[in-house]
């Protein structure tokens, strides 16, 4: 950190030594790759005006409901989830809203797959989502086991097994409550959180994949292709 | 009672599932039907209309 001593040559010494540290280079950086019209646009091209186009979004409002729920869960505890009325249903609504977290995510699955969204150098952008999907299931399968009920018992007996045939039952422990509360609650979660995070900063660096009608004609015109319509404002959203 | 007759659940859930076999797949009733109604969602999806806003682009 650079601290300036008066006004003339000290600030533009200053200037320079600011544009050497990583805090200012990190920050060019960003802005750079994500100028704050493009992090929060409020213009989106033409051809998102359709309802595949949604399920990303609600897959990420369904995430912040399983968050919220299972905070209050985390702070309540098995006693309360299992026996109060008010318990009950906060722990439905756990289930409920992780049921529409991989419904909605599932749909979006198959939009983005059968439009090649990893088109126009948005490779990253669909291996994102692909690592937060399965970091899901790891989520969602050790939240079945954090039940503290006789499902989450027979679940994680009958998946002993089959993670031992892995090999990596001596190190991921279904049998190890504490061990899968933990994952549950802390490293999952902030796995999922981080990399859902990545996944939505990538789409907003390269923009939404256009359909395929949409580059065939970009294409036919001379344009440079899918990647640079996509970043290009057409209508406001609907 | 009238009230949880209508929030309760359309099938009795206090009771072992229903299963399809077929071959050697086997899937629960409720799942199937999840990805029925995920399957009916994605094409619904494609084929209805986007509401536009009077006067835009």
């Amino acid at each position: 950190m650079t601290v300036g001593t008066g006004a003339g040559n000290s600030t533009e010494t200053g200037a320079n030594a600011e544009s050497r540290q990583w805090t200012a280079r990190a920050r060019r950086a960003a802005e750079s790759a994500l100028p704050p019209d493009r992090l929060l646009p409020d213009r989106q091209p033409a051809y998102m005006a359709s309802w595949i186009y949604v399920f990303g979004v609600l897959t990420v409002v369904s995430l912040a409901w399983v968050i919220i729920t299972g905070c209050i869960l985390a702070v309540m505890g098995p006693s309360w989830w299992h026996v109060s009325s008010t318990g009950l249903f906060v722990n439905s609504l756990h289930l409920w809203s992780v049921e529409s977290f991989f419904f909605f995510m599932v749909i979006h699955l198959w939009g983005k797959f059968f439009m090649a969204a990893w088109r126009g150098k948005r490779g990253l952008t669909w291996a994102t989502g692909v690592i937060a999907f399965l970091v899901s299931v790891g989520a969602a399968f050790t939240g079945y086991l954090s039940q503290q009920n006789f499902d989450s018992q027979w679940i994680s007996t009958q998946a002993k097994d089959g993670i031992n045939s892995t090999g990596a039952g001596a190190l991921w422990n279904v049998l190890n409550f504490g061990q899968m509360l933990m994952w549950h609650i802390v490293l999952l979660p902030i796995g999922v959180v981080l990399i859902a995070g990545l996944h939505i900063l990538l789409v907003r660096r390269h923009g939404i994949v256009p359909p395929f009608a949409e580059v065939n004609e970009d294409v036919a015109a001379g344009d440079a292709g899918g990647a640079e319509v996509a970043a290009e404002p057409i209508a406001e959203p609907t | 009672m009238l009230l949880g007759a209508l929030l309760g659940a359309l099938v009795n859930l206090n009771r072992s599932g229903h299963y399809i076999h077929w071959g050697f797949i086997q899937i629960s009733v409720a799942n199937f039907l999840v990805i029925v109604l995920m399957v009916v969602v994605f094409i619904l999806a494609i084929l209805l209309p986007f509401p536009r806003r009077k006067g835009g682009r």
